[in-house]
């Protein structure tokens, strides 16, 4: 392996990486290959490269350009990577990159395998003086550092979680302010039983995976619940099958609750289409033919919710709307009576249920909002007085 | 006559047939509706199981092949298939009352592994980069129009974040800031309103250009 002394190095580096000042311009630039091998490479290091799926695979090789790439003879037309077991031993070349990069990487090492890495900048007839770094070894690790913000972050939102959780458990009275969608849940339902007409519920069209659903699914328990004790027709047509058979059991037990079981009717939970607007037709079916007075649309609701909402409207049944997907809501906002917009649709599921998990969740996503809030301020704060670097902290790969 | 020209005259007929949705409720949108919806039901079938459930539960089981490479029987990736192919199987149970209750530990095990894997993506797309990206100066020195910027950003996130604050109630300065981030929520909407509009509207025009083109080719057809 080659090495400079310092004063070598930064006499390097000050004509390697500081622009290239006097003669530019004076001579023409040579044909490649007519004149002798370009400057070597310098600053060579190779290290162990991570990544979100890390395997140890990848090695990363970087360097300061050649004296003669955009300076000097200016006829480097790339450079090449050799990858070899020892020191001095001849390597193969792995891998060619043009003129003007500084690095590359490796993507095909042995894992735990040594490697000495050399790279030479090529003029089109000769190679520079190979410059060569190493032992370097590809390991497999188990934590990417780059990532420790959001450890940390995880770590506190879910020790406030658990403590939020844990003091709904003993009883403490977690506030939750009411929110105003929810109320009119209660009215359309109300109103369908008085017109003696079904209520329609769309838990959207997400997963079952998708949070939206989930949260969609607590708050169907409660409308379950009412309709069940009012003994009002509740229709759940959904997209996904998953979703269909969460609906069936969610529904069902809501009904087993409210002391009507036998109200329960399984053709009410209707799978209809994982395809969207095949799902959105067969909706728009449903509310012309079977006429419900109350439209519930709480979840995941892409392109076809402006469909559902009009055709809702033009039924004149009551509407209340609800999604985290914000690209639709200004759809359920205009369209519809009443609308819980983003993260209301979640702490509707916690304010409704009292489930000790949910309100300790909704307790702590505010207070983390809380946190966010405060960190935000301080970066604020330290970049009035020229301290910038503090944000980049939560810079994440 | 060309074999795409009935095809395109028959998606032009079910393309209007749809459309008479626009006037009322009627006989052709409820042929569409219904075909529609019965395709698709076919249609998906054939795609899950060619893309997920053969390639990832019945090749791998019963012909010991993943991914086109050949795979050990009791091998980690044969059990990696037996297990939620199993899980899945669960899910049929509630057709048998006795032992409904079964499927409910394969939907358990799908909620919560799904939910534990968006962990750490959310927090870090929905909590860290809105935190770095909402630690701005204030006052950028000679650059008064990205000051301004700022700050107009600072307080839209700070209102909007306290508009969903639920462990309050939204009165004094707290409603204030609520205030104003629903006004922010509000501007966004209208913005995001016209921007979709906009898209639907080519959306419309496309398939009207649609229906003219088939028109175009039925009358090249007739003339010739």
């Amino acid at each position: 392996m080659r090495t400079h002394s310092p004063l070598v190095g930064l006499a390097l580096i000050l004509a390697l990486c500081a622009p290239v000042f006097g003669a530019e311009g004076e001579t023409a630039p040579p044909a490649p290959g007519e004149n002798a091998p370009p400057d070597p490479v310098t600053l060579l290091s190779a290290r162990d490269y991570l990544d979100n799926n890390d395997n140890g695979d990848k090695i990363e090789v970087t360097w300061c350009l050649s004296a003669d790439d955009g300076g000097g003879a200016g006829d480097v037309l790339e450079y090449r990577i050799r990858r070899s077991s020892g020191p001095g031993v001849a390597g193969e070349v792995v891998g060619t990159v043009p003129a003007g990069t500084t690095s590359f990487l490796d993507e095909g090492v042995e894992p735990g395998e040594a490697y000495y890495y050399d790279v030479a900048a090529f003029d089109g007839g000769s190679e520079s003086a190979p410059a060569e770094t190493g032992p370097v070894t590809g390991r497999r690790n188990f934590f990417q550092t780059s990532r420790l913000p959001v450890l940390v972050l995880a770590a506190l939102f879910f020790a406030m979680v658990l403590t939020f959780t844990r003091l709904a458990q003993r009883g403490a009275n977690l506030f939750v302010r009411r929110i105003p969608g929810l109320t009119a849940v209660e009215e359309a339902v109300g109103r369908a039983t008085e017109m003696g007409r079904p209520v329609l519920y769309v838990p959207g069209i997400g997963e079952i995976d998708d949070i939206q659903t989930i949260a969609s699914l607590t708050i169907l328990s409660h409308v379950a619940k009412i309709t069940a004790e009012y003994e009002t027709p509740l229709i759940v047509p959904t997209a996904r099958s998953v979703v269909m058979s969460a609906a069936e059991e969610v529904v069902k037990e809501a009904y087993a609750e409210a002391g009507h079981p036998d109200n329960y009717s399984p053709d009410n939970i209707r799978y209809l289409s994982d395809a969207q607007f095949a799902f959105a037709g067969a909706v728009s079916g449903i509310m012309l033919r079977e006429r419900p007075a109350a439209n519930l649309y709480l979840g995941a609701f892409w392109a076809e919710s402006l469909l559902f909402a009009e055709t809702g409207f033009e039924t004149k049944a009551i509407q209340v709307a609800g999604t985290a997907n914000v690209s639709q809501l200004p759809f359920f906002v205009t369209a519809c009576d009443y609308t819980l917009i983003g993260e209301e649709l979640y702490a509707a599921s916690a304010y409704l249920s009292k489930e000790p998990k949910l309100l300790g969740s909704l307790k702590g996503s505010d207070w983390m909002k809380v946190v966010s809030i405060g960190i935000m301020v301080l970066g604020i704060v330290l970049s009035l007085f020229g301290v910038t670097g503090f944000a980049g902290w939560f810079f994440t790969q | 006559m060309q074999v795409t020209l009935i095809w395109a005259t028959l998606a032009a007929i079910l393309t209007l047939a749809v459309y008479s949705f626009l006037y009322k409720d009627n006989p052709f949108y409820k042929f569409a509706e219904h075909l529609v919806v019965g395709v698709s039901a076919a249609y998906y079938l054939v795609i899950y199981y060619y893309n997920f459930i053969d390639p990832n539960v019945i090749s791998p089981i019963f012909k010991l092949e993943f991914g086109g490479a050949p795979i050990r029987i009791l091998g980690m990736q044969w059990w990696m298939a037996l297990i939620p192919g199993l899980l899945g199987l669960l899910l049929y149970a509630r057709f048998f009352p006795k032992i409904g209750w079964v499927s409910r530990w394969a939907l358990g095990i799908y909620v919560g592994g799904y939910s534990g894997l968006e962990i750490a993506p959310v927090m870090q797309a929905r909590v860290l980069d809105q935190i770095r990206g909402g630690s701005l100066p204030l006052v950028v020195p000679h650059d008064p129009s990205t000051s301004f910027t700022n700050i107009l950003l600072v307080v839209g996130l700070l209102g909007t974040l306290t508009y969903f604050f639920f462990s309050l109630k939204h009165k004094g300065v707290l409603g204030v800031l609520a205030r104003i981030g629903i006004v922010y929520i509000m501007v966004g909407f209208g913005a995001s309103f016209g921007y979709t509009v906009m898209s639907r509207i080519s959306l419309l025009i496309g398939r009207v250009d649609f229906l003219r083109q088939v028109a175009d080719s039925w009358i090249q057809w007739l003339a010739t």
